[in-house]
């Protein structure tokens, strides 16, 4: 386990090196000069001389490769630059975004099984009834509603006509807000994102849950605990049950990149100051650094949520450490 | 079993061909059936939208809206947005963009996911090797930043967000052609064609794909819902398919603007896209569990 865990470490040194490559290339193919996005507004009459003398401070005169060479130097070194919009740190610009976006996408993935699991399951043990099928176009429902257009009908729902939920940020602007009530604003901001991003997961999770499920029942061991007369419920919950949650800890492993990535339009659309907002911010205002960092850090993840996803399923699968 | 017996359609028997044996259990499955006959009526406004439109999509007429969107009356079912242009029309246009784009994105990355899935399942060793860390490598980027970085690069077009879509998502299909490749490899038929002297190229087209067929088509049917869903949330970004030209997903992004005065705006063209998804999706499933009866355990 140990030298497989190091062999896949060391794969993923290569695959981050070549990612930050062509990341590096692309964000370089985009048009626009990123000195105008470093410059205050008011300042972007400069005269030609004195743009290129910002432009040569900034380092950005250097050609492509070393660029990229003292980029990569910086960053083992922990220096993932500066952004160019707000001169503050990308780490820092992360850092602040980060722990909205675990709050808003945890939570929305929390919500999400709770729901989804029972449903699959009531779903798989009734196959072909009523309950199965409203359980199914249920799912395929919220797989294929588009989360921005349900943001939209939310919104306009509950924050335009009845007022109940505000529509945009984390908390109200008003200040004195502290302790419960404090707590209580954020989890107002919180509802509707939440519901948006958990409606598709929901479906998808729901989906899968019924499919290994009904597997699973179908597996001989099952048929064996009902051979020797153990009573339906215990067959159902001891062996059965238990054996379908396996490949949900792999759908656990591989959703752990959106954890950290956000849901870019779901962010954009409730002005959830996370992850993906940052990156899509970035994007369109040429923040080569900051899409840099961000790219960086989601590609991480993707890799080591799959790493993860890996070791969970053979710690809790034994067949599978054997091979 | 009792639903077979009950059926009243005949029971498939070994002479009937591999459609009819596909179509009766595609049948059984009533939601795959009325995705499929929904998908159809899509189709056929897409392809007619231009003689279906009541009003040229295009076409404006500001002394009729004066700057605001107008809602639905005998003439203009759907309402017409500030502009004056028709929204019926605009969202029958836009269905042919959204399908195209949906169908087209999903051939690309099929006709590279199918040929790099059958190199690296076919001929093994280094060359698999290669473009399996390649997909990884695909995989591990964010899709949608490098598509945003792509269309900011290129200027959004209805071509560019196609192909840009199909390039980014080809990677599953790959790793599909490649997993059955490498089963159905090993089987006697291959070795039986390959003694016969059948070349590489026969084997894969003749011999692998046919039998591979299955879960590629599955797949090609869930990647089109996608695909409009990706493309629907690039124009909600303004990144998408570029105005005046309709797509579901730019009317939404336009209709995001006038969301508390005027629902006509924006929830047409989402119940298009929530319908054709759907639709979309049940066919994919009621074809999985037509292809592979057995999966469903009886």
């Amino acid at each position: 386990m140990t030298e497989y865990l190091v062999r896949r470490i060391l794969q993923m040194i290569p695959l981050l090196f070549i990612i930050s490559l062509l990341s590096f290339g692309i964000a370089e193919l985009a048009p626009g000069d990123p000195v105008m996005m470093y410059l205050a507004p008011d300042k972007r009459s400069l005269s030609t001389e004195e743009l290129n003398q910002i432009r040569h401070q900034l380092g950005l005169d250097q050609p492509v490769y070393i660029r990229y060479i003292s980029w990569l130097g910086n960053v083992v070194h922990g220096n993932w630059g500066y952004s160019l919009r707000t001169n503050d740190t990308v780490l820092n610009e992360i850092e602040s975004r980060l722990p909205n976006t675990i709050l808003l996408a945890g939570l929305a993935m929390i919500v999400s099984i709770l729901i989804a699991v029972p449903i699959g399951v009531i779903s798989a043990l009734k196959r072909n009834t009523i309950i199965d099928y409203i359980a199914t176009l249920g799912a395929f429902t919220g797989i294929s509603i588009p989360g921005f257009w349900l943001a939209l009908g939310l919104i306009e729902l509950f924050s335009l006509q009845i007022r109940l939920l505000p529509s945009v940020g984390m908390s109200s602007l008003q200040a004195g807000l502290s302790g419960p009530q404090m707590v209580w604003d954020v989890i107002r901001h919180l509802i509707l994102p939440v519901v948006t991003l958990s409606f598709s997961s929901v479906g998808y999770w729901s989906r899968y849950q019924r499919a290994t499920l009904l597997e699973v029942l179908n597996q001989d061991y099952v048929r064996t605990a009902r051979a020797k007369g153990l009573v339906e419920n215990l067959v159902i919950w001891r062996h059965a049950f238990r054996n379908s949650l396996l490949p949900l800890v792999t759908l656990a492993g591989l959703s752990l990149p959106d954890l950290v990535n956000g849901a870019y339009v779901t962010e954009v659309i409730f002005g959830w100051p996370g992850m993906g907002r940052l990156g899509i911010e970035a994007i369109i205002s040429r923040d080569y650094p900051v899409v840099m960092g961000v790219t960086m850090l989601s590609a991480l993840l993707v890799i080591v949520g799959n790493l993860l996803a890996d070791v969970c399923y053979a710690l809790v699968d034994p067949r599978i450490s054997r091979k | 079993m009792t639903d077979i017996l009950s059926s009243t359609a005949k029971a498939p028997t070994q002479s009937d061909s591999q459609f009819n044996q596909l179509w009766f259990q595609f049948r059984r499955n009533k939601l795959a059936v009325g995705g499929l006959f929904f998908l159809m009526v899509i189709i056929l406004i897409a392809i007619f939208a231009d003689k279906l439109e009541p009003y040229d999509p295009l076409k404006l007429d500001t002394s009729y809206a004066l700057g605001l969107p107008k809602p639905p009356t005998s003439q203009h079912w759907f309402g017409t947005d500030e502009l004056g242009r028709d929204q019926l029309s605009r969202v029958l246009s836009g269905s042919r963009i959204s399908l195209s784009v949906g169908f087209v994105a999903v051939g690309i990355s099929m006709l590279i996911g199918i040929a790099l899935g059958s190199l690296a399942g076919y001929y093994g060793g280094s060359l698999d090797n290669l473009i399996m860390r390649v997909a990884d490598i695909f995989l591990s980027l964010p899709t949608l930043y490098l598509i945003l970085t792509v269309n900011v690069f290129l200027k959004p077009s209805i071509f560019n967000v196609m192909v840009v879509i199909g390039i980014f998502d080809w990677m599953g299909i790959a790793r599909l052609v490649r997993g059955e490749f490498l089963r159905l490899k090993q089987m006697d038929f291959i070795s039986a064609a390959r003694s016969l002297g059948a070349s590489d190229l026969r084997i894969i087209v003749r011999h692998l794909l046919p039998n591979g067929l299955a879960p590629i088509i599955v797949s090609a049917t869930i990647g089109i819902p996608n695909a409009i869903l990706l493309e629907s949330s690039l124009s909600f970004l303004g990144l998408g398919v570029p105005p005046p030209f309709s797509s579901w997903g730019n009317m939404l992004y336009a209709g995001r603007e006038w969301l508390n005065q005027a629902w006509w705006m924006w929830l047409p063209p989402g119940l298009f896209i929530a319908a054709t998804v759907i639709a979309f999706n049940f066919v994919g499933d009621g074809l999985r569990d037509a292809f592979d009866p057995l999966q469903k355990g009886h």
